[in-house]
């Protein structure tokens, strides 16, 4: 078994995957961005927000579903804006009985913390059209154009490159642990302490796999004449239409930031 | 095979990468530009003090430590516990190399995964790289002092530093969540803190596993200093024991104050005028018993802090003896 599913891009020969990815990245920004900026409770920026997402899924040829299925992976740290739905002032919407206490939900409580919930699913689902329509040297690219230090997007590409190395080794650890931990069905092993030993070796073999992994690498590069400079090709001009794409799509986001914050 | 893609989503962790939402545009931008000075210091750093190699190292191990957060126990009902990797870097590569490492391993995640949001990954970079790597080496180098360098000692000094680089960084995201507004400081700052309080032992574990695997196979990793390499790191420590201060000091201010950081967000602007929380200059329900109230929390922070030193340092030196002896 390879972990070769841990790539979220999907290839398909849609408008989205087609736009420059310097276009997608920056928007992608801008899009996350305009959705923090929106202030809580406002319903009707959320919606436009939303149908924008939405026609970029369309454009994706990903399917509608695909980015707002996934981005449900956020509800978990939702848990830690709970406290807002009892702590914000304001009218009381229900009293929730809890043995002597009583907790009350306040209706500006509940506003924002459907809010924080909605932009955040939202947020999400910007994040995951741009890694599932942009193969990563792309992205890759897309970061260079954005002045990110050579050194640091080496270290991206090189980590990028091994990561599906490294993720079999680890699956492979796993199966072996499997396969020589014996233990009754329901039982869990032995005591907590020793399994946090075993994976602890587990990850000291991993960092020590990856580490010499690395030397034999940096052999490798130096014998193709490899000298400490990060070289890269110049990035590609980018075509009329990505520009007009980058001027419209800051032009939507815009729009719907001075529409929410003069007049909603 | 009990690994699902799932695994890869983020549910594992789900206090430790902020996703996108949960912070107000002020306070992502400020972390953004601390998160930039940060890493960019330390990338100035590699590059003066690493030979050419640095690059594939620092790439491959990044991938070593994404992959190795794929790895977990079962701790109890259905509760796992897992590695973040920030100590581990640090002792291994030193705080530069390894603030690099978490940057690559927290930015892909953020960026490919929706693992912690784009507009917060500048919080999720001070938290997980800086802060990680700053409170380990800072630790870690303290804890060596007092425990020796030896074997015994390294592996006492990284369970340390492993556990508290995890309680560092739970508490730096309570902070922003409550500067933000998202979380009250009375309720994140003792929830985050207090659950990895646990969840660090869980680092710390593997952490100990780890360096003591490598201190068996490949003891010239380690070094003769057992560990942390880098040379003069005094600012380092510096750095780590001031965030390791502030936090010590802060935390129980702010959460025993509810309105405290609420306050400190409001005259900063960073609240929406929406909630506009009608919060008084001097609160008038100020008695004298809060503040020593306050006072009594930071001494038992400051006794726990002393407790965990002494058992450290006695456990040390009992493995110090057995060294000696075998």
């Amino acid at each position: 078994m390879h972990a070769n599913f841990i790539d979220p891009f999907h290839a398909r020969d849609s408008l989205l995957h087609h736009v420059d990815p310097r276009v997608k990245l920056v928007l992608a920004v801008a899009f996350i961005l305009t959705t923090a900026l929106l202030p809580p409770a406002a319903w009707p920026g959320y919606i436009l927000v939303f149908a924008l997402i939405l026609a970029v899924a369309i454009a994706s040829a990903l399917g509608p579903f695909f980015a707002i299925k996934r981005a449900f992976l956020v509800l978990p740290f939702v848990l830690a804006a709970l406290p807002v739905l009892f702590t914000t002032p304001g009218e009381p919407w229900l009293h929730v009985p809890l043995g002597r206490w009583a907790l009350t939900i306040t209706a500006a409580g509940l506003a924002r913390f459907a809010s924080i919930a909605l932009k955040s699913w939202l947020s999400m689902q910007a994040g995951i059209l741009l890694a599932a329509s942009t193969p990563f040297p792309q992205l890759l690219m897309a970061m260079r154009a954005l002045r990110v230090p050579r050194l640091l997007v080496g270290v991206f590409g090189l980590m990028w490159r091994y990561l599906f190395v490294l993720a079999d080794e680890a699956l492979r650890l796993m199966r072996a642990r499997e396969a020589r931990s014996a233990a009754l069905a329901g039982a869990g092993g032995s005591s907590v302490l020793w399994r946090a030993k075993v994976t602890g070796y587990m990850a000291g073999s991993l960092f020590l796999r990856g580490y010499e992994r690395s030397e034999r690498i940096y052999d490798a590069m130096l014998a193709r004449g490899y000298d400490g400079e990060v070289r890269t090709l110049p990035l590609p001009p980018m075509a009329r239409s990505d520009k007009a794409a980058l001027l419209v799509g800051l032009a939507i986001v815009g729009s719907i930031l001075a529409l929410e914050i003069w007049v909603g | 095979m009990h690994i699902a893609p799932s695994t890869f989503g983020g549910a594992i962790e789900p206090a430790m990468h902020i996703p996108d939402g949960f912070m107000s545009p002020a306070v992502s931008i400020i972390l953004w530009i601390a998160a930039i000075a940060g890493v960019g210091y330390a990338l100035w750093r590699v590059n003066r003090e690493l030979d050419e190699r640095k690059m594939p190292l620092m790439g491959v191990l990044a991938a070593a430590i994404f992959a190795g957060q794929m790895l977990n126990f079962a701790v109890t009902g259905g509760t796992s516990g897992h590695l973040m990797g920030a100590a581990l870097a640090t002792i291994l590569l030193g705080p530069w190399a390894s603030i690099v490492v978490m940057t690559a391993v927290v930015s892909i995640q953020a960026l490919l995964f929706q693992d912690g949001g784009l507009l917060a990954l500048g919080a999720n970079l001070v938290n997980m790289a800086l802060v990680g790597s700053f409170v380990s080496y800072a630790v870690y180098r303290i804890m060596q002092r007092l425990v020796g360098t030896r074997r015994w000692g390294a592996l006492v000094s990284g369970f340390v530093a492993a556990w508290l680089s995890i309680v560092a960084a739970a508490l730096f995201v309570g902070l922003q969540l409550a500067l933000s507004g998202t979380s009250p400081a009375s309720l994140a700052l003792p929830a985050m803190g207090g659950i990895h309080l646990l969840i660090g032992l869980g680092e710390g574990l593997i952490t100990v596993g780890a360096l003591a695997l490598i201190a068996a196979t490949r003891p010239d990793l380690l070094g003769a200093t057992g560990g942390a390499r880098g040379g003069s790191n005094r600012g380092v420590v510096l750095a780590g024991l001031a965030i390791a201060l502030l936090l010590a000091v802060i935390s129980p201010i702010a959460s025993g104050n509810p309105d405290g950081l609420e306050w400190v967000a409001e005259q900063l602007n960073f609240l929406d005028a929406a909630q506009d929380p009608a919060y008084n200059l001097v609160p008038d329900y100020v008695f004298p018993g809060v503040a020593n109230e306050k006072a009594a929390t930071i001494a038992a922070g400051v006794l726990g802090v002393l407790i965990v030193f002494g058992v450290a340092l006695f456990s040390g030196r009992l493995g110090r003896r057995k060294d000696a002896v075998g």
